[in-house]
């Protein structure tokens, strides 16, 4: 139905296009001046007030349709005294009946009732749903073509709306993260009515087991969140060893040292790293990189485990080598040439121009660079769920197996408890830690940034 | 002829294939001014640039010819460019502070080139090389201050003394006043003249009264060709060459 009546909207803006435009030439004609506007803005107009109308009775349906007719099924239906019936599977099996009639067999008669009530319904919605948009858009149509005299100023109107289209698209985003952020509070409030956030932020025993039956000897859960923020931040600090240098030494050779053809070469190249899914960095990591590294540590006598934070650590650094790499480039290549010809016109060699006068002048951007590849670092969830284990250890071994907050997260919402489990729930204040200093590192960075921008541009 | 400081020899310049220098050839006195004027395009810059070898950093730029500083060629992969910089200063067009502070702007040089041994003589060269750019009045108080603080003459006169403080024979100047303002021009072109005593100066400007008042000779260039060279009064009063005479009556450029 709805895609007949996306054709039948097409149609009606094609038209109220054309009605529009011939309209306006034909009145102008009729007064003998000319329009004030273009005459296809006219037809914008007409066009805006035929679509918009239209498309909002669209959506309404398309979001109410069923809930309306549900209610209504619902409140007429013929409940047997003393039986006990659940809604959902009710409205369910109704449902079905009424879009496959063999179903209707051995059913009672209070359901086929129902199913033949709502397939009533849906008709009437359907038919209903069609004559509305068909009125509104000849209203629109209507109100839109009493406007178009030649002294109406289309095109001031039609960039009036053009810019209430744009405020909207853009709104949605904010309000997406407002969304998001307010549904992270409220659920991280319902963890905390039942765990106190001291507990949480402080205590190190991380044992998110309650018992979910009467009767079960399962210990009393805990949730302290320490032994993962430690996890997250030494993970975290392994990647940054590796992307921070390797990263930043591949910026200072692509900037400085390379030809332009290398440069045009590798630079897309390393990019090419960031569009791996890190699904795959995480096999590679576990298949590849975690036997070395126990391997590694038992050559060493260190008693390494198959999955560990060094492992992790590791191949996330290689995944956010493109973001320094490619954001430091960027950086040392927006100094000035000048300062450049400036310190080498003193006398000064490459390396002494790229330590005193490039990299001090970078600074600040590449700086900038790895906070957004910390908070990229952090935010990241694929490796570690395969290659730093999910066991909670507060340790600062690197060799060990660590958990972090979004693997916790992950455990904690595949697990099969009720929602409103303190285990399920945890998630949620996991994911608003990992929000708050996510964002802040973001703040921070872009702040960073800009000012740098503001001093050369 | 002894007093020659550069001298250079049928020098082209090729900008990937196509050349924008035609054999110049050119003999520049010791502390003495030397202008270089033209039309836009004409190749002037570059040439200046070939003296300092600044044109290494464009990938496609090919030198040919021989360029002598004191009877030393510089055109030749042998050629030590650091050292080289360090006696030729560049003041460039738009003035290039680095983002430190005024001080450090002028230890710069003093420093990587390991010319003073502790922190009185860095003190002093800083302080003398400010004086001989006659911006140490002005700054005196505030060394600490960023250099872009400063306006865009200052800036410029910054540039100058952080230049000199390596103890240069030979600075190059880039159209050095094209972004300054007349009252900063005039005290730019005063430095010049002070400077001058000390100083081999090669200046490449636009402006032919700029020209006239600082240098004692001038270099006439059009579309890659050394046209005319030769003092700056027979130049701007009775040129040879009819080119350069329409130059300087602004009948083209």
């Amino acid at each position: 139905m709805f895609f007949w009546s996306l054709v039948l909207i097409a149609v009606g803006i094609f038209s109220s296009f054309i009605y529009g435009r011939s309209r306006i030439k034909l009145n102008s004609k009729k007064q003998g001046t000319k329009s004030k506007s273009l005459p296809t803005y006219y037809a914008q107009y007409v066009l805006m007030w035929c679509l918009f109308p239209a498309l909002i009775v669209y959506f309404s349906w398309a979001i109410f349709q069923e809930q309306i007719i549900q209610n209504i099924v619902i409140s007429n239906f013929e409940f047997i005294e003393g039986a006990v019936y659940n809604e959902g599977l009710l409205l369910a099996e109704i449902r079905n009946v009424a879009n496959n009639p063999s179903f209707a067999d051995g059913k009672s008669i209070e359901i086929i009732n129902a199913a033949s009530h709502y397939s009533s319904l849906r008709q009437i919605s359907q038919i209903s749903f069609y004559t509305s948009i068909i009125i509104i858009m000849l209203l629109g149509a209507l109100y839109a073509s009493q406007k178009l005299k030649p002294e109406f100023h289309a095109q001031h109107t039609i960039e009036r709306y053009i810019q209430y289209i744009l405020i909207f698209c853009s709104s949605v985003a904010i309000f997406t993260t407002i969304g998001i952020v307010f549904s992270l509070i409220f659920e991280s409030l319902r963890f905390f009515a039942e765990v106190s956030i001291f507990e949480f932020l402080f205590s190190t025993e991380w044992y998110p087991f309650i018992p979910i039956r009467e009767g079960q000897t399962a210990a009393e859960g805990s949730f302290g969140a320490v032994p993962i923020f430690a996890g997250t931040f030494l993970v975290m600090v392994v990647a940054m060893c590796v992307a921070v240098p390797l990263g930043l030494l591949t910026a200072i050779y692509l900037a400085e040292y390379a030809s332009q053809r290398v440069r045009k070469t590798v630079k897309p190249l390393l990019e090419i790293l960031a569009g791996i899914p890190t699904i795959v960095y995480g096999f590679f990591a576990f298949v590849s990189v975690a036997p070395f590294v126990k391997a590694f540590g038992q050559s060493i006598g260190i008693d390494a485990s198959p999955t560990s934070a060094l492992a992790a650590g590791m191949v996330m650094g290689v995944m956010i080598i493109p973001f320094i790499s490619s954001l430091s480039d960027d950086v040392i290549n927006s100094v000035p040439q000048s300062l450049r010809e400036a310190s080498l016109g003193i006398g000064a060699n490459k390396a002494e121009t790229i330590k005193k006068v490039i990299l001090p002048a970078a600074l600040p951007g590449i700086v900038g660079a790895f906070l957004l590849a910390i908070s990229r670092a952090i935010g990241e969830t694929m490796i570690v769920v395969v290659a730093a284990g999910t066991a909670p250890n507060l340790t600062g071994n690197p060799f060990e197996n660590v958990t972090t907050v979004t693997v916790q997260i992950v455990v904690a919402l595949i697990g099969d408890q009720e929602f409103d489990n303190p285990r399920t729930l945890s998630a949620f204040a996991l994911g608003l830690v990992l929000f708050v200093i996510t964002l802040f590192l973001n703040i921070i960075a872009l702040q960073i940034v800009k000012r740098y921008r503001e001093r050369y541009e | 002829m002894s007093n020659s400081k550069i001298l250079a020899n049928s020098v082209d310049v090729y900008y990937g294939s196509k050349q924008a220098l035609f054999g110049i050839s050119m003999d520049i006195k010791e502390k003495e001014v030397t202008a270089l004027i033209g039309p836009s395009g004409c190749g002037k810059s570059t040439f200046l640039r070939c003296i300092n070898r600044m044109n290494d950093l464009i990938e496609i730029c090919k030198v040919s010819g021989s360029i002598k500083v004191d009877n030393e060629e510089i055109i030749s992969d042998k050629t030590d460019v650091v050292s080289l910089r360090s006696k030729i200063g560049m003041v460039f067009q738009k003035p290039n502070p680095f983002p430190k502070s005024i001080f450090d702007n002028v230890a710069y040089g003093p420093t990587i080139h390991g010319l003073v041994d502790s922190k009185n003589d860095l003190e002093e060269i800083v302080h003398s090389s400010l004086k001989k750019a006659g911006l140490f009045d002005e700054v005196k108080d505030r060394l600490n201050e960023p250099g872009t603080s400063l306006s865009g003459g200052q800036q410029q006169r910054l540039c100058i003394a952080r230049a000199i403080a390596v103890n240069p024979e030979i600075i190059l100047m880039d159209e050095p006043c094209s972004a300054l303002d007349p009252i900063a021009t005039a005290i730019i072109e005063e430095l010049i003249d002070e400077l001058r005593l000390n100083y081999t100066i090669i200046i490449v400007t636009h402006s032919m009264q700029q020209a006239a008042r600082v240098s004692q000779k001038t270099c006439f260039f059009h579309l890659g060709e050394l046209i005319e060279t030769g003092e700056t009064n027979k130049i701007f009063t009775n040129p040879d060459n009819t080119k350069t005479q329409d130059y300087i009556t602004g009948r083209f450029g």
